[in-house]
């Protein structure tokens, strides 16, 4: 099913979502991958505040290629998300209630989903200049020096996602694989 | 004897990181288009024909395939006759990779020590391979390889008693625990025998086969064929969100082994796989 979301991502909207609709998401995001996570844990190790307010946020797993001039952006697909797993269930219990990635997540995060309310959404992986589209705006907003794995706020338009973990427990990556097995 | 000035591989591997990294070899073109039009699934039908539509603008508005532009994996297959003149033929290759990574606006993703973790901020060092062959030819392939899929690639030092069932079992395991990983539709490269790094090299020129090229060995080309139609049927899909195109080609390369082993390595590759080749 097809739904048009804006951020911020409120509990009431996430509840409205289940594994397999198709969404796209307009609004405010932020980009955080392996290096971002990293220091925004030892930030809150050490009761630091993080550089962004979480709460009912998205955040997107990418690392993007440079822009070009008069771009917002570069070639911007997601990433691996189970890298981020240990950092992730802390977030999403402090508030962060969407993730944009690619791939398996670890039943810790899966539960932490469900415990939170929150939703797990997978972008089309290797389809970096597509998606680059839906970017207008592109801000580095924390850890500049870390480069393509800053913490960025984008201004994004009908964000192409999918869900896949929903916060009922709904996995689209274990129901949809089964539908297929074995139909060449 | 046949000179060569280093300064040429330079320009050589400059051009080609830039190339593979916003077109498509043509055979992995071919395949992808072949893809969006059997996949069974209408998921994963809309997944392919979003991306040949990424492939249509990152051509035309030169935006990267995928952002993970790779660390620059390079094959030199230096005929013995030639002689490199003008510096260190090393030097020369990672000078073409940190030109062609800053000018064709790819994006930097090494970094220095896997520990200690500094991006180096010009995409080098290259992986490089160097293989010497008779004559006066130099053929460079360039494959910058994402990572992605490269996490999700295993060895396995099989028991010769495994065999064949072995070996086949070791690679749709592969590929499964890649599942959505590995970004699917995939291109799975095998190297089968040699030794424990000599495999995982098999592997990794694999991927620089043309897909729709198979092996010239009889049985190899059957495991090709075989182990091809059983990932499809594993219901992956692409993008992992099922269907029935979970993989474009299983392209196995073999060498000799020790009596006592059977290695095998499973280089996972994303649809993004890239590869240019030149002969000098």
């Amino acid at each position: 099913m097809d739904k048009y979301l804006h951020t911020p991502l409120t509990e009431e909207k996430t509840r409205s979502l289940k594994a397999g609709d198709y969404v796209y998401i307009t609004g405010t995001i932020y980009t955080a991958r392996d290096a971002a996570h990293k220091r925004m844990q030892e930030t809150l190790d050490t009761g630091g505040t993080l550089p962004m307010d979480i709460k009912d946020n998205v955040i997107y797993y990418m690392g993007p290629s440079p822009a070009r001039e008069g771009r917002p952006i570069g070639s911007a697909g997601p990433t691996t998300a189970s890298r981020m797993d240990k950092y992730t269930p802390k977030l999403l219990d402090l508030g962060l209630k969407g993730m944009i990635g690619k791939g398996k997540r670890s039943k810790e995060v899966l539960d932490a989903i469900v415990r939170n309310g929150a939703v797990y959404f997978a972008a089309v992986g290797g389809a970096g200049a597509l998606l680059s589209k839906a970017i207008i705006a592109s801000e580095v907003v924390a850890y500049e020096d870390l480069g393509t794995e800053a913490i960025r706020r984008l201004e994004v338009k009908d964000f192409p996602v999918i869900v896949v973990a929903d916060a009922e427990g709904g996995n689209l990556y274990e129901t949809a694989v089964k539908e297929y097995a074995g139909r060449v | 004897m046949r000179t060569i000035e280093v300064k040429e591989i330079t320009r050589h591997i400059k051009e080609m990181c830039i190339e593979a990294n916003y077109f498509l070899s043509e055979d992995m073109d071919l395949a992808m288009k072949q893809a969006a039009e059997t996949e069974k699934a209408p998921l994963g039908k809309q997944i392919l024909c979003q991306l040949q539509e990424n492939l249509r603008i990152a051509g035309e508005d030169s935006i990267p395939i995928c952002q993970d532009t790779g660390m620059a994996v390079i094959f030199l297959e230096i005929g013995q006759e030639v002689h490199f003149i003008g510096g260190s033929l090393e030097d020369a290759v990672n000078e073409g990779v940190r030109q062609g990574y800053e000018e064709g606006f790819l994006r930097k993703s090494v970094v220095g020590d896997p520990l200690l973790r500094e991006n180096t901020k010009d995409n080098t060092p290259a992986v490089i391979h160097y293989e010497i062959t008779e004559g006066k030819k130099v053929i460079i392939t360039v494959a910058p390889k994402g990572f992605g899929s490269e996490n999700m690639s295993r060895i396995f030092m099989l028991k010769p008693a495994d065999g064949m069932d072995g070996v086949k079992n070791a690679i749709l395991t592969a590929v499964k625990d890649a599942g959505p990983n590995a970004c699917p539709p995939m291109v799975i490269g095998v190297g089968i025998g040699g030794t424990f790094e000599k495999c995982a090299l098999l592997a990794k020129k694999a991927l620089t086969r043309p897909v729709d090229a198979r092996s010239e060995i009889p049985y190899v080309r059957e495991m090709e064929e075989e182990l091809l139609k059983k990932i499809n049927g594993l219901g992956i899909g692409p993008g992992g969100l099922g269907g029935t195109t979970t993989a474009l080609a299983v392209n196995i390369n073999t060498y000799p082994t020790h009596i006592a082993g059977l290695p095998v390595a499973v280089n996972i590759c994303c649809h993004v796989n890239r590869h240019k080749t030149r002969a000098l």
